[in-house]
Formats: C-alpha cells, structure tokens, sequence
C-alpha cells in the first residue's frame, strides 16, 4: 500500500515537470511557430545590412512571412548578401518584389519588409531579389541634415 | 621547503581523490543496466529525492520569478520598456536562473542528504554487511540514487522556470499593471526553443551529472565517524556549490558567449 503511494506521488511530481517543460515550450518560447510546413530561400543584396540580425523578421505588408537565415559579405561586389527563407505558404510573391531593411520603432530591431511588384512570374528557391533599399543609418541621416541647413545659411 | 612539501602533499591528495572519484563514478555507469531493470528501487529514489523537493522548489521559483518581474520594472521603466519585461524574466529564468537557482536548492536539500545517509550506511557497516550477503551496494544503493537524482533535477529546474515565468507575471503584470499581451508576445518573440530551453535543460543536465557524483563520492569516501559525516556533508555542498557555480560560467560562455 505504502509502495503504491510513493508510485502515485512519483507519476504526479513526474507529470507536474513534464507539465512545466510544456508550457515552457508552447507559451514561453517561440517553438509553436516554428512548425516547419517547407520554406524556400531567396537572396538579396544590399549595400549596408547596418544591425540586421540572423533570424530577423521578413515581413510583407507587416505581416512575418519569414525568416533571415543568413548574412554574409559579397567579395565579389563589396556589398551584403543576406539569405531570407520564405515560408513556403506565400510561394506567389512576384519576381519584380523590393526588399528594404526597415527599423520596428525608432530603437526597434531591424527587419526586412517586401513591396510587391507588378510581375506575373514568382519568385523561386534561390533567386534574387534585384530591387533592395540599404538600412537606414542614423548616424548618417544626422549629418546629411546637419550639413544640408549649414549649407542653407550660406 | 615546508610550504613546497605542502603543496606538493595536497596536489597529490587532490588527484588521488580525483582519481577515486572518476573510478567510482565509472562503476556507477557500469551498473546502469541494472538500475534500468528494477525501476521500483529507481522511482523510491525518485521519491525521496525528486518529488520531497517539489514544494522547496516550486515556492523558490515562484519568489524569484516575482523579484525578478520587481526589479525588472523599476529599471525598465527609466526607459519606458517596461515591455520588453516578458523577455528579461524569461531569458534570464530560462538560460541562467532555473538551472543554477534549483541546482543549488538541490545541492543543499538532496545532495546533503545522500552524503549522510551513504555516510551513516558507511559508519554503521550496513554496507559491508551486504557486501557479505553478496548483494553489491554500488547496484543496490549507489546506482538507483545516481540516476534518481540525474533524472529529477532537470525536471525541477524545468519546473523553477515556469513558475518563475508565472511569478514574473503575477508581479508585473497583476501587480504594476504592464500589458499582459505585451509581456507573452514579447517573451516568444525573443526566447528560442533550441538556443535557450534546450540549453537550460543541458545545463541542469550537467548540474544533476556533478551534484549526484561529488555527493555520493563524499558519502563512501567519508570517514566513518560522526564527525567524519558532518565534514562529508559539508564538503558536499560547498564542493557542489562552486562546482555548479565554475560549470555554470563555462557553460554559459560556450552556449551564449559567441552570440
């Protein structure tokens, strides 16, 4: 009897963990969107990738739509290749499509969002977005608008 | 030349315990086919390891997760970011907190205890007398509460986390009334099932690994007399403590350091 209960106490502090872990999973963390149902991979050059992450929002029409999976530097151009997957559920995205890298908030993270275009072809498993708009860099901006109105005054 | 002979005697004392130690925990291992066919001797251990030191845990976590969601709002609100609260307790229960916080109450609460009972089994022969009877403690005794403690401890610390993440909730969100829906979406957004849970699940699984060895190794290693138990216990939880505390640094450094 004594055994018995020590088992039904065991299955409940067991059950009660495995609870936990769950809810973890689910509610906590971000496991519930990453059922993969397949994505395809398209490419995109920018200028200034300036505080794009990896696993950064692609987002179209500011609806996430994927991924980025890879950033890295083109020797062949000096400029920044960066790899988005694109869940494949939105596989009707037209060739001609625009990618700029956009800030969420005046101190938010860094995403990319798409503008469709016109076309009737879509894009496919490795092809390149040719329309891209570099991230915009504060510092930079300051200056430009510094330096336009000194000009001004003259 | 007496200092030099001193370090030179210690090193020495230091790596034959080392020594003893890896060669005990190899037998351990070896006995693990045995300790998987009699889960009745396994789910005892569990019991008295594990499932005793639920409620230590549970109301651990749960005043941690609300310290944590205190805190978090009286200095994210110097940025007005209280939002971004969901993450910090999460991130921080998840990655750090959880593993370290529960593995530390085991180390105190179960750790403790094995030593003194294997300790007191060691003094009062109890060992030896079923050396006699052929049965082999390491199967018996040792082995059973290995694995009990290997597998209990991750549980526990998965167990800290979730409560920890309800407390953060309850004092934040109930208490200094953040958004409610701003701290969940907030925390999924930025916590990853593989680079953070998975990782704090590794770590407890490292904790429970050092804090089962080092306190059963103190326990057949003591020196059987009472004050020799007491000095075992002791060792157990201070060894434990830094153990977990050093690993706790390596590890972070290896899973997190590069990002």
């Amino acid at each position: 009897m004594q055994c018995k209960s020590i088992e039904i106490l065991v299955g409940l502090f067991v059950s009660i963990c495995i609870a936990a872990l769950f809810f973890l999973a689910l509610q906590v963390s971000n496991f519930s969107d990453m059922q993969d149902n397949g994505s395809y991979t398209v490419i995109a050059h920018f200028e200034n990738a300036g505080g794009l992450k990896n696993k950064a929002l692609v987002s179209m029409a500011g609806v996430p739509i994927g991924r980025v999976a890879e950033i890295s530097f083109d020797t062949d151009n000096y400029d920044a290749q960066v790899k988005m997957r694109i869940d494949a559920r939105y596989n009707k995205l037209p060739e001609d499509t625009s990618a700029s890298i956009l800030t969420s908030g005046l101190l938010g993270d860094k995403y990319i969002g798409l503008t469709p275009g016109g076309l009737d072809e879509f894009l496919q498993e490795g092809d390149t977005i040719e329309l891209t708009q570099s991230a915009l860099v504060l510092e930079r901006l300051i200056s430009k608008f510094l330096f336009n109105s000194s000009d001004k005054d003259k | 030349m007496n200092f030099f002979q001193l370090i030179g005697q210690s090193s020495l004392k230091f790596l034959a315990k080392l020594g003893r130690s890896s060669l005990f925990l190899l037998s351990i291992l070896v006995a693990l086919g045995h300790t998987l066919s009699r889960p009745a001797l396994l789910i005892k251990q569990i019991y008295s390891i594990g499932a005793l030191t639920f409620w230590l845990i549970a109301i651990a976590g749960l005043f941690v997760g609300m310290v944590l969601g205190l805190q978090g709002v009286y200095t994210l609100s110097t940025f007005g970011a209280e939002s971004a609260l969901g993450i910090m307790v999460a991130a921080s229960l998840v990655r750090e907190l959880g593993p370290v916080v529960s593995a530390l109450l085991f180390a105190g609460r179960a750790g403790s205890a094995l030593t003194a009972e294997i300790g007191l089994m060691k003094a009062t022969e109890q060992l030896s007398a079923m050396e006699m009877m052929a049965i082999d403690p390491l199967k018996y005794i040792i082995a059973p509460r290995f694995f009990a403690g290997f597998i209990s401890l991750p549980l526990l610390a998965a167990l800290f986390s979730a409560i920890g993440v309800f407390g953060g909730y309850l004092a934040g969100v109930e208490l200094l009334n953040v958004d409610s829906g701003a701290y969940w979406s907030q925390m999924q957004s930025a916590i990853d099932f593989h680079d953070d849970i998975i990782n704090g699940i590794i770590k407890s699984l490292i904790f429970a690994w050092l804090i089962s060895w080092i306190a059963l190794f103190e326990g057949i290693d003591a020196v059987p007399t009472s004050a020799g138990i007491s000095r075992a216990t002791t060792r157990t939880v201070v060894n434990s403590a830094f153990a977990i505390l050093l690993f706790d640094f390596l590890l972070t450094a290896l899973m997190f350091g590069t990002s």
